[in-house]
């Protein structure tokens, strides 16, 4: 595979089949001209570990807010697909923000659709494995957050992560790994809003 | 940098003339690379040939894609899982106004207005001048660059068929409702995909059917094995079988699927399979089985009420539909710049770069064996990333430039074809792809 993936046999000859995937959606508080923000979670985890606190924090800032529930059992290549689906069918460019496996998910969406920008959240990238996650195309920025304190993520994984978007990981300390569910569940939702208001203005 | 005194001087700016698929995909990429674009489009709205509101789309009510979806789809926007394989006609273009829509494309483009000619400056870019299609005045900008996407599907190419015909005759463009057809005695001439779906069209409707084609085709199914042709026979690319023993399975495929064709007074194809374009029609055996369709040779004259054929029989049809295909055109342009020769085929590197012009690029004027959005998607990425490579590292540009040249037409143009205008473009979409792939690698920023 090259930097660019022209041929691809494995989705022309065997296409990933359709399944039901669940999304929740709130529409921002006013409507600013700002993109869609689609979270995904990770494979423990639903649509639901968003809706609570990030989901409407993001649309009370501007953001159309979606939370996506991969299709169950399904492989990376099937969860990739299913977030580039969902990404695809909002009506604008939209930002992917993954959280621990689903940060894999989109970090193989990335290869596939030309995000407006993404962030890995407590990223669990390829495991025991160890796929390099393809170049994104279209160049969109990626931001890399995670916590010193994290129980699933050590810290070299994260430098390892955000390095390999060319960036250093933004550090929460005292935070574990879910963090949308932790009492200070805002300071990392607002760090990601402000850079993307900064990105988007 | 201070604002240029001149409006009409759009500096790096790239022109892209239409907005159909190849021309939003050109815009989009052109975009994402960080070009100012200004896109001109005379109908109204995107879509181009997929948009059957407008005069120039060969659309008709009954049109199907003949490529299954992840062989159309735009690699980086995949159309909905839930689609059919082969989705209608409505269906791509709805899919078409949402990437427009996804990617902001619509507020590059300027509806209602047409390219009326584009001029090289000496000093490099272009001169452009426009006219609204409402009448109104014309005007003229100046650009860096001029990527051409105006579709070749909409200019028909008309059988000069000696002689006077009473009835009614009427290219395959200009056909959009099967109850045209209802009752008639209709002769369908042409017998490529368009061809074919009429006279499947008309054996569903009319009262009687010819059908006269020039030669024997190899009629593929749309479904081989439970799935879409297509996915299977990519398959086959996938695992680099050498091309005589694809054409052996493509025999025996449709020996067992579509069947002797000659049965029913088809003549046999003069060339092997692959040598055309693939005609994708599992319905046509069918209505030649049930006896609806006649097959007919090549008509040689009209005469009054009459059609005379190649083999000295007359028919007396009264609505005779010419599905004989499209020329390529580009009035805006010197032909010269495209290197056309006296028959108006152009001769581009690729069949999107100009040989002689570093900024003139063309997308979408192939005819692949699958989709053609995957291909004008990597082509405008491949003429976006160039473009910003001659203004980077011209030295490189040059280097990328003679090697380019110098590779030989066999590499990415299908070697043997039916020698027929209608096979002008004809590209194997991975032997293609494979060499816009080593194009792009070969512009990739040295690590």
């Amino acid at each position: 595979m090259t930097a660019f993936d022209l041929l691809r046999f494995r989705d022309w000859t065997d296409p990933v089949p359709p399944a039901a995937r669940e999304v929740v959606s709130l529409p921002p508080d006013e409507e600013r001209g700002r993109p869609p923000v689609l979270f995904v979670p990770g494979h423990r985890h639903g649509a639901a570990v968003f809706a609570e606190h990030w989901l409407p924090r993001t649309a009370g800032r501007g953001f159309p807010a979606h939370a996506l529930t991969p299709r169950p059992g399904g492989d990376l290549r099937a969860r990739a697909h299913d977030v580039v689906q969902t990404a695809a069918g909002l009506p604008r460019q939209t930002v992917l923000v993954g959280h621990g496996t689903g940060a894999a998910a989109v970090a193989q969406a990335l290869g596939r659709y030309p995000a407006r920008a993404a962030v890995l959240v407590a990223p669990v990238l390829g495991g025991w494995r160890r796929t390099v996650p393809p170049r994104p195309v279209g160049a969109p920025p990626v931001l890399v957050v995670g916590s010193p304190d994290d129980r699933v993520v050590a810290g070299k994984a994260l430098d390892r992560a955000a390095a390999g978007y060319g960036e250093a990981p933004l550090m929460f300390p005292g935070m574990g790994h879910d963090m949308m569910l932790e009492d200070s569940w805002a300071e990392p939702i607002d760090a990601i809003l402000d850079w993307l208001e900064k990105l988007v203005r | 940098m201070h604002d240029s005194p001149d409006p009409g001087d759009r500096r790096d700016a790239v022109c892209v003339v239409g907005a159909g698929a190849s021309g939003l995909a050109a815009v989009k990429n052109l975009r994402e690379l960080g070009f100012q674009v200004d896109c001109y489009e005379r109908e109204t709205a995107v879509g181009g040939a997929w948009n059957w509101r407008h005069d120039r789309s060969p659309m008709y009510a009954g049109t199907h894609l003949i490529s299954s979806r992840p062989l159309t789809e735009f690699p980086d926007f995949p159309m909905p899982d839930s689609w059919p394989d082969y989705p209608h006609h409505s269906q791509v273009l709805s899919y078409l106004e949402r990437y427009s829509a996804h990617f902001g494309l619509g507020e590059h483009i300027w509806f209602g207005m047409e390219v009326v000619s584009a001029v090289p400056l000496e000093a490099g870019g272009w001169e452009v001048t426009t006219r609204s299609i409402g009448g109104g005045s014309s005007r003229t900008s100046r650009y860096a660059a001029l990527v051409v996407a105006n579709g070749h599907n909409w200019d028909p190419r008309r059988p000069s068929i000696p002689g006077e015909f009473r009835g009614r005759v009427l290219h395959a463009s200009a056909y959009k409702d099967p109850s045209l057809l209802r009752g008639r005695k209709v002769l369908v001439i042409g017998g490529g995909n368009t061809g074919c779906d009429i006279a499947v069209e008309a054996a569903q409707q009319a009262g009687q059917v010819w059908h006269s084609t020039r030669r024997g085709y190899w009629y593929a199914p749309k479904y081989l094995l439970g799935r879409p042709a297509d996915q299977v026979n990519d398959r086959l690319l996938r695992w680099r079988l050498p091309l005589p023993a694809r054409q052996w399975l493509y025999r025996r495929a449709v020996r067992l699927t579509t069947g002797d064709l000659t049965r029913f007074g088809l003549p046999e194809p003069d060339h092997q399979p692959y040598e055309s374009h693939p005609i994708v029609n599992s319905q046509l055996p069918y209505y030649l089985g049930h006896g609806r369709i006649t097959p007919v040779p090549d008509v040689t004259s009209f005469d009054g009420p009459e059609v005379e054929l190649a083999d000295g029989r007359r028919i007396e049809p009264d609505l005779v539909i010419t599905a004989t295909g499209y020329r390529p055109r580009f009035e805006f342009l010197d032909p010269g710049l495209l290197d056309a020769d006296e028959h108006g085929r152009p001769d581009l590197h690729l069949h999107t770069f100009a040989r002689k012009n570093p900024t003139l690029a063309v997308i979408g004027l192939v005819q692949p064996d699958a989709g053609v959005f995957p291909l004008a998607h990597w082509q405008s990425v491949a003429a976006a990333r160039w473009l910003r490579l001659r203004q980077t590292d011209p030295a490189r540009a040059a280097e990328v430039q003679r090697t380019e040249s110098a590779k030989p037409l066999a590499s990415w143009s299908r070697r043997r074809v039916v020698k027929t205008e209608r096979h002008w473009f004809e590209v194997d979409h991975v032997d293609y792809l494979r060499s816009l792939e080593s194009l792009l690698n070969e512009m990739e920023p040295v690590a």
